[in-house]
């Protein structure tokens, strides 16, 4: 065993390396690593970046227009771009309908769908959670029957926690199709234009003060039965066949590396007692301790990635889950923490790009506290840590 | 010992209760931290006609002769309401430190109209820098032939820009020294700012400002005792309302328990979680425990209990809130991430708290470093 990359390995991170420091937009860069508030545009100026070096899908393979990358070259531009700056690809679509309208999606979706996913032509989001339906998705109720030719649907209901749905030109809905009988057999995937007629959008404020999440209601929304995905009632296998497909999903490494870096700058520029915070004992523990844990984590995932890629990984994405969100919440606890009481202003002004007011504390002070309420969210979506324990214990364990 | 409240104490309590449900409903705050000043004047008065204001002061100065414990019974229903108003800038820190350190002619200029709510304090003293520690202080205070003139930075001033008088921490050639000075005199400049928990701070910036001999506060150079005495007697009061912040997210969250409904039941059915809202009552208990004892301590304790009790407790509270506070809105879902959700306000404050006058490492080095010394 060794940790030492081999030639191709070390040949592509500097190739995505130097990619990055040539390409990446400096006032997106910056936006991004003095933790100011991404804009719908900086997003897609990258997307159309990566795609015209060819990169604009990491995970598809290559007959789609993506890189057919293995997983391990995956984890290396994650990790590159995001320590180097670069905001994430808008998972939505990329990541989450695309596979599925890969692998279950008539080839005239796939032309229709998948090459402005590429270009980000089409921003997408992800209608599951219901009001009454989070941890239990199964349970979701927001009908879409059929109208008496057989050609449309018709959706009634609500859709909540939609995470940049503000900006979605097309969302991918669970919907209910048939009432009776087992709840996962009575659900459909469909494809719905947020254009369409009957869709209201409003926004859900965080904790942080910032709108990334809406409500979605959906009265009389018409939506042609050619825009549903696979069969009907089979919607929740291919729902499934998402979360398995993810083998890194949210382990949040690159952006914990980030986190680190960042944290130990501001450690060494804080002064506790006259002299920098890094050197007081109780806190520079605290660092010590995250870096092990991410150390760890990093090393699980590299073993993870060395296991043969045509076996399906399973719940051991669920560990990566909860040490990664854990660890990036620590983490972000800790650089406020760093702060002292400069962290507990609160100045909106000082989130948008290009701000260049004086700020409470230093220049990286504005964001911290937000950063840190914010990421609580992580122990809660893409199936909350708690479910994601249920899954250990059940599938790995056999309690 | 006597660990009960006395008939006056707990007639309190329940005015306070009542205050908090009738008078500081979710959506009253809303309107409050909203608005311009951030704090209700007629909230404010109230506090005045309920004489909470009065409370700790002496009653030759118009108060009324309580002391900690009754302050803690205050900051306790501040905690649950997740009041905004300047009662810690006011009251226990500014107005404790001139009933600790005046002159009779101070308190008596100064203690009665705080008491009637007519004038409202706050305290000047950490800067920039300057981290929690209470002696880093390099605001100068030059002596003049009739007064002095002082000059520097002071932040995280709680409420400062909604007070007419600051107490300021300054270095005058014999030491710390404390002054009184009027918020609108020549050479004070306030930037006020909202906090991340929407209550009030400011960094206020003092130029060449001139204050009468009359305005130091104790005698000069001999000020680190009275200070350390606020700041024990802020953490105490800090550790109530984080106390009484903690019953009411642990209150709202077991109601959440029993009634949000996942799989067919209650989630408050699956084990986990019911081990984890026991954690968090614990949490919570020890930390009234903690409060109760920093509190009687700042009451009647030597200086060195005072000291160690509100370390202790402060170290111990802001454990217990971070865990109440991150598995309070962890328990909520995505509810307890929105704005909307009070569950996230009382977070932020809990957060806040725990990271004002003093973090739980910083007190931590102090209870250890007693360990040294015994
Ligand atoms: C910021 C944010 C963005 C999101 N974005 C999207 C999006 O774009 N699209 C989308 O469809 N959804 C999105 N979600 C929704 C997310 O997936 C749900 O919030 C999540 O599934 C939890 O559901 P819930 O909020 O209803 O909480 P609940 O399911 O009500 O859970 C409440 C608490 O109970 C616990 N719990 C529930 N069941 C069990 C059990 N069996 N055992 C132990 N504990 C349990 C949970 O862990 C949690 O702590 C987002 C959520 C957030 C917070």
């Amino acid at each position: 065993m060794n940790l030492d990359p081999n030639e191709t390995e070390q040949a592509f991170r500097t190739e995505v390396r130097a990619f990055v420091e040539q390409s990446l937009p400096d006032d997106i860069r910056q936006t991004v690593l003095n933790g100011r508030e991404l804009g719908k545009d900086d997003y897609l100026r990258w997307q159309r970046i990566l795609h015209q070096r060819g990169w604009g899908a990491p995970g598809w393979p290559k007959a789609f227009g993506g890189t057919g990358w293995t997983a391990l070259q995956k984890h290396i531009f994650d990790e590159e771009t995001t320590t180097a700056g670069a905001p994430g690809q808008v998972a939505f679509g990329l990541h989450m309908v695309a596979p599925v309208i890969m692998a279950f999606g008539t080839p005239e979706q796939q032309q229709r769908f998948l090459p402005r996913i590429l270009t980000g032509e089409d921003w997408w989001c992800q209608g599951y959670s219901e009001p009454g339906s989070g941890s239990d998705l199964a349970s979701l109720k927001m009908r879409a029957t059929l109208s008496p030719d057989g050609k449309n649907y018709v959706l009634n209901g609500q859709k909540t926690w939609n995470t940049l749905g503000q900006h979605a030109d097309w969302i991918f809905c669970l919907v209910r199709t048939n009432t009776e009988g087992r709840q996962q057999a009575g659900i459909s995937f469909v494809l719905v234009d947020m254009k369409s007629p009957g869709i209201t959008v409003r926004p859900i404020i965080m904790l942080d003060g910032g709108h990334e999440i809406n409500d979605v209601f959906f009265d009389n929304v018409i939506v042609p039965v050619s825009d549903r995905i696979g069969e009907e009632n089979r919607g929740w296998s291919y729902a499934k066949f998402l979360l398995g497909h993810e083998r890194t999903g949210l382990a949040l490494i690159g952006q914990s590396k980030r986190a680190l870096k960042r944290l130990k700058m501001i450690a060494k520029f804080e002064q506790a007692n006259g002299k920098p915070l890094v050197e007081d004992q109780r806190f520079r523990d605290r660092m010590a301790r995250a870096e092990i844990d991410l150390t760890a984590l990093d090393i699980t995932m590299m073993l993870l990635l060395s296991v043969d890629e045509s076996k399906p990984l399973g719940p051991e994405v669920s560990m990566l889950k909860i040490r990664g969100t854990e660890i990036l919440q620590v983490l972000t606890e800790l650089t406020m923490q760093a702060c002292g009481h400069a962290a507990l202003a609160s100045l909106p002004q000082a989130l948008k790009p290009g701000w260049e007011g004086v700020p409470i504390g230093h220049i990286y002070t504005p964001p911290v506290a937000g950063w840190y309420f914010n990421m609580r969210k992580l122990s809660i979506f893409g199936g909350s840590n708690e479910i994601q324990k249920n899954i250990i214990s059940q599938m790995i364990l056999g309690l | 010992m006597n660990l009960n409240l006395s008939d006056e104490q707990l007639a309190l309590k329940e005015t306070l209760r009542r205050f908090v449900a009738k008078d500081y409903s979710f959506k009253t705050r809303h309107d409050i931290i909203h608005s311009e000043e951030g704090i209700s004047a007629a909230h404010w008065a109230q506090f005045a006609e309920l004489g909470l204001l009065a409370l700790p002061f002496a009653e030759a100065h118009g108060g009324l002769g309580g002391n900690a414990v009754d302050t803690m019974l205050v900051m306790e229903a501040i905690g649950s309401g997740l009041m905004v108003e300047p009662y810690l800038a006011t009251v226990v820190l500014a107005g404790g430190l001139v009933q600790d350190a005046g002159t009779e002619a101070q308190k008596n200029a100064l203690l009665p109209n705080i008491a009637d709510g007519s004038l409202r304090m706050a305290f000047a003293h950490y800067e920039p820098g300057g981290r929690y520690e209470m002696s880093q202080v390099s605001l100068r205070a030059e002596r003049l032939a009739d007064g002095y003139a002082l000059d520097g930075v002071k932040t995280f001033v709680l409420h400062g820009a909604q007070a007419a008088k600051l107490v300021v921490s300054a270095q005058d050639g014999a030491g710390l020294s404390m002054f009184i000075v009027d918020s609108e005199a020549d050479g004070v400049s306030v930037r006020g700012y909202v906090t991340q928990d929407n209550l009030r701070a400011a960094e206020i910036t003092f130029n060449a400002v001139k204050v009468g001999a009359a305005a130091l506060l104790g005698a000069a150079g001999d000020a680190e005792p009275a200070i350390l005495r606020a700041l024990d007697a802020a953490n105490a009061a800090l550790c109530a309302e984080a106390v009484g912040a903690m019953d009411a997210l642990n209150q709202a969250t077991l109601e959440y328990l029993k009634t949000r409904k996942q799989f067919g039941v209650a989630i408050g059915s699956f084990q986990a979680l019911q081990h984890r809202m026991v954690d968090m009552f614990t949490a919570a208990t020890q930390a009234r425990s903690m409060a109760i004892l920093a509190s009687i301590r700042v009451a009647s304790g030597t200086t060195e209990e005072r000291r160690w009790a509100c370390a202790a407790a402060k170290v111990l509270v802001s454990e217990s809130a971070r865990l109440v506070g991150q598995q309070a809105v962890q328990l909520h879902g995505g509810m307890g991430v929105t704005d909307e959700l009070s569950v996230s306000h009382y977070f932020k404050r809990l957060t806040c708290i725990c990271a004002s006058f003093g973090d739980a490492d910083y007190h931590l080095d102090y209870v250890s470093s007693r360990l040294l010394a015994a």
